[in-house]
């Protein structure tokens, strides 16, 4: 297969976020108009929004956790851009970063010059089992669901036959919760904000302040190997282990090269992308890796022409501790264990 | 035009009577697990149902503490939980499946590898496939 490229360049210039947290009494759309009205005070020339084009939102299942159905268009009018074409994009994990992607083509095609890119989902209205049972919809409902599996339960099974195959432990996963607690303090939405050392020694002044049995963890590790403390979800997937159940949205602006200036002096050029699909994990010749991940990675250093040393900074998808373990391997940063 | 023998309700009615049935396409010589309509090699669609062995071993699991509603419905959850797996069976293909022979509140103690043997759970809402833990 020859190599991808785009026909013509794309640049980000503008980029919103709401806050992220469990939010009773806000509906998707009010999530979406503030990463929208964020994402407009950061372009740094302005622009006006009627000169958006088109819309692309990646949601996973606003159908089952809000019992709303066709939710692109309700976002466009919703940030005044209604009637213009409005797509939702629904790729389980994936879906904001196939809007993403389906924004960057879009542009490339020459059809838009100016495109707005959304993710949005608003979970915390149904009790955890529909949103496990929501959740467990993205895997195969003839044939997998059947056996048990939720979605942390698929995870937990890739982490078991990866403990199995590296060696590695509980423990090992436990390490990812911790440093990607300490990354969430530094981003003031993030839903919790909170180290695990931060989260264990607030339990344990409330122990103190109510007079109940202080518990004697020695370390964040202790804490996360308390069943009481941190619950066990999927195991070897344990509550911290896995990412909460959130509300959100976030905006992007995206616009041709020959643009890019009239809205920043600094526009950041989409230069590779990549995008694959996989197979049930029961048909997956490996367990300890996800071949449409390493596929769409070969296929955004391609197009970008780097390679995984070039790289200096990256978001791996951590819906769980392992994902993140997985995806950095997958994407070439470190060898397979 | 598809005659639409391959499908998951006659799967289903096979678990029923305590049978596992792939579907094999005769051009490549390989059988599918979950059945599938048609080959995904040759996209032949002269697929043959074909009973596949009962014997396996354990590739991977999790025990599962926060249930779907399904298996809530069923007797299990945070009190009572549950194991599944994926099977490789004897020839190769493998399956999920829920696991059953095992201390699952010692899942630190369940080996990847032990051997497994088809069971045919029947439930309420039918007949779902399991495999238990033999050695
Ligand atoms: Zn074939």
């Amino acid at each position: 297969m020859s190599k991808k490229k785009l026909s013509r360049g794309v640049a980000l210039v503008g980029a919103g976020m709401s806050k992220f947290g469990a939010f009773p009494g806000l509906a998707t759309r009010d999530l979406f108009v503030e990463a929208f009205q964020e994402m407009l005070t950061t372009i740094d020339k302005g622009i006006d929004p009627k000169d958006i084009e088109a819309l692309y939102i990646g949601n996973y299942s606003s159908d089952l956790f809000e019992h709303q159905g066709h939710t692109a268009p309700i976002m466009a009018d919703w940030t005044g851009l209604a009637p213009r074409p409005a797509t939702r994009i629904e790729d389980a994990c994936a879906s904001s970063g196939v809007a993403l992607r389906q924004g960057i083509i879009a542009i490339a095609s020459g059809l838009y010059d100016i495109v707005l890119v959304g993710g949005i989902e608003k979970m915390s209205d149904l009790p955890t089992a529909e949103v496990t049972d929501t959740l467990a919809t993205a895997s195969d409902m003839l044939y997998e669901i059947p056996a048990g599996f939720t979605f942390p339960g698929f995870y937990a099974a890739m982490g078991t036959a990866y403990m199995h195959q590296y060696g590695a432990t509980p423990e090992s996963f436990m390490h990812v919760g911790i440093k990607n607690h300490n990354n969430g303090t530094l981003n003031e939405k993030a839903q919790f904000g909170a180290t695990i050392r931060k989260i264990m020694d607030g339990k344990i002044a409330k122990a103190e302040a109510k007079g109940y049995p202080v518990p004697d963890w020695a370390d964040e590790v202790e804490f996360l190997q308390d069943n009481r403390a941190n619950p066990i979800i999927a195991w070897p997937m344990r509550l911290f282990d896995c990412s909460p159940i959130s509300d959100g949205a976030a905006a992007l602006l995206l616009v041709s090269e020959e643009i890019a200036t009239q809205f920043t002096d600094t526009p950041l050029y989409i230069i590779g992308s990549g995008q694959a699909s996989d197979v049930a994990l029961h048909d997956r010749e490996v367990l300890t890796s996800i071949k449409a991940a390493r596929l769409a990675g070969q296929e955004a250093y391609e197009m970008a022409g780097v390679t995984p040393a070039d790289i200096q900074g990256a978001e791996a998808h951590d819906c769980f501790t392992i994902a993140e373990i997985i995806a950095t391997e997958d994407l070439g940063f470190f060898a397979p264990g | 035009m598809s005659s639409h023998t391959i499908t998951q309700t006659t799967y289903q009615q096979q678990l029923a009577d305590g049978k596992l049935m792939a579907s094999h396409c005769p051009a490549c010589n390989a059988s599918y697990l979950p059945p599938r309509p048609m080959c995904p090699q040759c996209f032949g669609a002269q697929m043959e149902w074909r009973e596949m062995p009962t014997h396996g071993k354990l590739a991977a699991f999790t025990v599962v503490h926060i249930a779907p509603t399904a298996m809530i419905e069923a007797g299990y959850g945070r009190d009572n939980p549950y194991c599944s797996g994926i099977v490789e069976l004897e020839n190769g293909l493998k399956i999920s499946a829920q696991i059953t022979g095992v201390d699952v509140s010692q899942p630190e103690l369940i080996q990847i590898g032990s051997a497994v043997q088809a069971e045919f759970l029947q439930r309420e809402a039918g007949a779902f496939l399991a495999f238990e833990v033999i050695e």
